[in-house]
């Protein structure tokens, strides 16, 4: 196209029409090749419009807790569960209560279910609690020798390696990548679980020194351990392990803590259920997420509600990988405080916390001096995936009961098919009509004002398409209605520049300068009221929850792409086809005819009465 | 069509125009009477909640070869509310229906028994709460407030406090409009149906702010002129927006029609139906009060402020004494052109001269509002570059 070239050659204020047209150009075909590449090429829809999946959950009843499952808690559980599966706001999901103790969960076509129930199923009952002995178990021994935890170059290597170990170990094997079962800093040469575990307790029960061969192996696997969480700590001594001393308990826990089976699934969920159940200030006994240890677990010092928000980051200083960061509200902040400065001057292993999630350890770090500033993190074999998860899980606090995943069903679309197909047919009805107006009135200009309404379906479409797959955007028929009304939204900005241009010759300019003249003017009617649009999207999308949320962002979505396309086609669009001929010249079909806009031949004639006017002012 | 582009012309010249400020008492009088039937639909017919909001009864029925159409027409029929269908994994159905408790659902029940021709009891019958719940509402609720807020705060400061408030005003008239019309008519209220409104809320700001900024501009420099008031100018700006307030409103409309009737009309009634009434609904009333109430109200408060009130009374002395200079047949050769000029469009212009209140502003003004025209517009792009 010669556009380019002409762009070149005027100078100053028109700009490059060409090259700002090429831009936009360039970036849809980005998008739509990238539409195409993704292998996305439809928008993700609702439940209204395509169907999806059906969680019927069902709330447990739980010992000590007769009357939980009330009306109160069911509604809390709903209002949690929907933030969960929501996310970013825009999935569309639905949550409701089935009579006295059931929630449905629905969610679209195309939305991982798996981790869809993971994520509605975990109560996310959060602990901080003083580790009071732990005890290492292995299912089994690892062939390599154990490295020496006190160099620091292999810390973080050991480290690395014994998450891999975990990873390997692990009975939730969601993680089941980078599985490297080599050089673990676990106890070497121990037969099995059983025999260190019962070494340690015999010990304890004996409340003497133990078999320093054993229990230094017992230790040294725990302290491995550690460094694979923390990497810091790693320079101790082998010690002997204390006894919970003066805790009348301490003989019952220690059974407890030998009952414990952390290397079976099932022997996991009981141990999980059991902790889950206890009560906050009990002392309790847990197995490590992963299976690695069993500990006994004082009471519970930085509860779950103290936790303001979480997030997950990759932690590439220190290369634990993915991490949660919890931040915790100021009460919680000087609990932690509190605890950790305790902490810090206990001996191993009870310098350690346990971070506690429904009932499993899932870090122990330990602790070497108060850590103010209410912050603290979840380390230990995340992906990027889990720790996402368990982030928005623990953002949203906890359910208030617990929930069983009963059924699993598909569900077809709530709405029907028809309503889809009429909605498009009307909306094509629509959209003919729009053209055969805009034709009839603006002529000529009508191309101007259909190839920017094409462009910015073409981004809108891509966009809604490509966001699927990227934050599980849902479109759903209100949120297609909406785009409908943007038709009107986005061809007002068109219209109130014609208008300008119209007015501007009306004035007895040419056509040129009148599109220049013209566009400041339009530019800031259009900025200002599409600010409006912008300020309620924003608002509403911060603010509100679910659906609402989800129709806010397509406002704000449709509202910054008719600036763009305002912007970027229609104005340099306009800038161009103002140097055609067939434009410029006025012919009757450009529908800038100045004849047909009701110029008045004696222009001249009407000047002269300007000097009048300061006179009389 | 030349026709049309010339009243385009016209109207942007002033020469033509409706008196929309001058005759603003009967429109606030419509408007009031229109927001009054539907504060009096909506309290005493209520809204009809959706089973989004009210919650109702849900039927899980065995596996069926019924189709879920045929199973939604029965249950509307048995329980007098819209039912949502569903076909779960196992081809058996679940049929959700609104506002209804375990104990009246009894005969939706029977009713789908015969129809998919299985014993009543196979047909589970449950209690389901809300999926839009308090939570959603409340959050919605607050979110609106903080928008209300903030919007008020951005027009003042963006245009004045006068147009935030009249902006506020028109926004809660097509708000009530709409929720009225829906008591009226009785369609059930869902998400979608709110969706429509916060859409009309965006919309109906959006138009308003776009008549406002034709509006601010016009008015830039009124205290240094003496010869219209702000009402005056708001009626000029308001007519020469008209054309661009026309067009985007049929623009706007016509796709949205489309869906009401067309869509509506193959259907019946539904989701796309409950929208598309919130929108059209909306979306006219929208386009209505920017014109008719949003601009009448800024230039009434306007007009209350001590400059415009100096302002009217020196545009009134001059007006008084340009009548009597006319009167003496002062008439310059510049007037005698214009009126030549007009008189090929004499009917147009004495409608137009019918809605002005003084009888001299119809002479003299079509010769003077195009000088004003080029001093207004000379000075703002003067500034600007």
């Amino acid at each position: 196209m010669a556009a380019p070239k002409k762009g070149r050659r005027s100078p100053g204020g028109q700009g490059r029409p060409g090259r700002v047209l090429a831009l936009i150009l360039i970036a849809m075909v980005a998008l739509v090749g990238g539409m195409f590449a993704s292998g996305h090429t439809t928008p993700r829809l609702g439940i209204d419009l395509a169907g999806g999946t059906s969680f019927t959950l069902e709330a447990k009843n739980q010992p000590g807790k007769p009357n939980a499952i009330n009306t109160t808690n069911m509604n809390t559980a709903v209002g949690i569960i929907n933030r969960r599966v929501n996310g970013l706001g825009v999935t569309e999901a639905e949550v409701q209560t089935q009579g006295a103790n059931h929630i449905i969960v629905n969610i679209p076509k195309g939305t991982n279910a798996k981790q869809a129930r993971q994520q509605v199923g975990t109560t996310a009952q959060l602990g901080f609690r003083p580790v009071l002995n732990t005890t290492p178990v292995s299912k089994s021994p690892p062939p390599s020798p154990t490295p020496s935890p006190s160099s620091p170059s292999a810390k973080g290597k050991d480290g690395k390696d014994n998450k891999g170990d975990k990873d390997s170990k692990g009975d939730k094997a969601k993680d089941g990548d980078k599985v490297s079962p080599s050089g673990s800093a676990t106890p070497t040469g121990t037969p099995t679980t059983k025999t260190q575990g019962r070494a340690v307790t015999d010990a304890l029960k004996a409340d003497s020194t133990p078999d320093p061969e054993v229990t230094g192996k017992g230790q040294d696997g725990k302290k491995g351990d550690k460094d694979g969480k923390d990497g810091k700590k790693g320079d101790q001594a082998p010690k002997p392990s204390q006894t919970p001393s003066g805790s009348p308990d301490a003989a019952a826990l220690q059974k407890q803590l030998a009952e414990l089976d952390c290397t079976t699934k099932e022997g996991m969920a009981k141990a999980r259920e059991k902790a889950a159940n206890a009560a906050p200030k009990d002392t309790v006994v847990a197995c490590k997420k992963d299976g690695s240890a069993k500990e006994i677990l004082g009471p519970v010092a930085v509860e779950g509600t103290d936790v303001n928000g979480a997030s997950a980051v990759f932690d590439s200083q220190r290369g634990q990988g993915w991490i949660v960061q919890l931040k915790f509200t100021s009460g919680g902040s000087k609990k932690f405080a509190d605890v950790t400065g305790k902490l810090a001057s206990q001996q191993p292993p009870q310098n350690q916390f346990a971070i506690v999630l429904d009932g499993e350890v899932v870090s122990d770090p330990s602790v070497s001096q108060s850590i103010a500033g209410g912050e603290a993190e979840i380390s230990g074999s995340f992906t990027q995936q889990s720790a996402q998860d368990l982030a928005n899980v623990l953002s949203f606090g906890a359910l208030p009961l617990s929930f069983d995943v009963v059924t699993e069903t598909t569900v077809t679309a709530a709405l029907g098919g028809e309503q889809l197909h009429a909605g498009l047919l009307a909306g094509a009805i629509g959209l003919a009509l729009v053209i055969i107006y805009l034709v009839a009135y603006y002529r000529g200009l009508a191309l101007v004002a259909l190839a920017s309404l094409a462009v910015s379906a073409i981004l809108t479409y891509t966009i809604m398409t490509l966001l699927g797959p990227a934050i599980g955007f849902a479109l759903n028929l209100p949120a297609v209605c909406g785009a409908i009304v943007a038709i009107g939204i986005t061809a007002d900005s068109f219209i109130v520049y014609f208008e300008r241009i119209r007015d501007e010759i009306r004035d007895g300019r040419s056509l040129r300068p009148a599109v220049e003249r013209g566009w400041p003017r339009a530019r800031r009617t259009i900025l200002v009221s599409d600010f409006v649009s912008f300020l309620a999207a924003a608002v509403l999308f911060i603010v509100t929850v679910g659906k609402v949320q989800g129709f806010a962002f397509t406002l704000g979505l449709t509202t910054l792409l008719d600036v763009v396309v305002v912007f970027l086609f229609t104005k340099p669009l306009m800038t161009i086809l103002a140097r055609r001929r067939f434009f410029a010249s006025g012919h009757p079909w450009s529908g800038l005819d100045p004849k047909r806009l009701g110029v008045k031949p004696p222009l001249r004639r009407r000047r002269p009465s300007a000097p009048v006017d300061p006179k009389e002012a | 069509m030349s026709k049309l582009g010339s009243i385009g012309a016209r109207l942007y010249r002033g020469e033509v125009g409706y008196d929309f400020v001058a005759k603003r008492k009967i429109w606030y009088g419509i408007s009031i009477l229109i927001t009054i039937t539907a504060i009096v639909g909506l309290a005493v017919r209520g809204l009809n909640m959706g089973i989004d909001f009210s919650g109702g009864a849900v039927f899980t029925t065995p596996t069926t070869s019924v189709s879920a159409h045929a199973a939604e027409e029965t249950a509307k029929e048995a329980s007098g509310h819209t039912a949502i269908v569903q076909k779960l994994g196992n081809k058996s159905l679940r049929i959700q229906v609104s506002e209804l408790s375990t104990s009246d659902s009894r005969q939706t029940q029977e009713a789908l028994a015969k129809k998919l021709d299985v014993p009543t009891d196979k047909i589970n019958t449950d209690i389901i709460g809300p999926s839009w719940g308090d939570q959603i509402a409340n959050k919605a609720w607050m979110g609106l407030g903080i928008f209300m807020v903030l919007v008020v705060i951005y027009l003042a400061i963006a245009f004045e406090w006068r147009m935030a408030i009249a902006a506020l005003i028109a926004l809660v008239h097509d708000l009530s409009i709409t929720v009225g019309v829906y008591a009226l008519v009785g369609f059930e209220v869902t998400p979608g149906t709110v969706i429509g409104l916060l859409t009309i809320l965006g919309y109906s700001l959006y138009d308003t702010v776009v008549v406002f900024d034709g509006l601010k501009e016009s008015a830039r420099g009124i205290t240094k002129q003496s010869r219209y008031t702000y009402s005056e100018i708001a009626n000029r700006s308001l007519n020469g927006t008209l054309v661009r307030s026309i067009n985007t409103t049929v623009v706007a409309l016509l796709p949205v029609a489309a869906l009401l009737f067309i869509g509506g009309g193959f259907l019946g009634a539904g989701m796309l139906n409950d929208i598309s009434l919130a929108l059209f609904v909306g979306l006219a009333a929208g386009a209505y009060s920017s014109i008719f109430i949003a601009t009448p109200l800024v230039a009434d408060l306007k007009e209350r402020d001590p400059q415009m009130k100096a302002l009217a009374k020196r545009v009134r002395a001059k007006r008084a004494s340009a009548a009597a200079k006319a009167e003496a047949g002062g008439a310059d050769g510049s007037a005698a052109d214009d009126a030549a000029d007009d008189a090929a469009d004499e009917p147009d212009d004495d409608e137009g001269d019918d809605g002005d209140d003084t009888a001299a502003a119809g002479v003299v003004g079509p010769r003077r509002q195009p000088a004003a025209r080029n001093r207004g517009r000379g000075r703002p792009s003067g500034k600007r570059r």
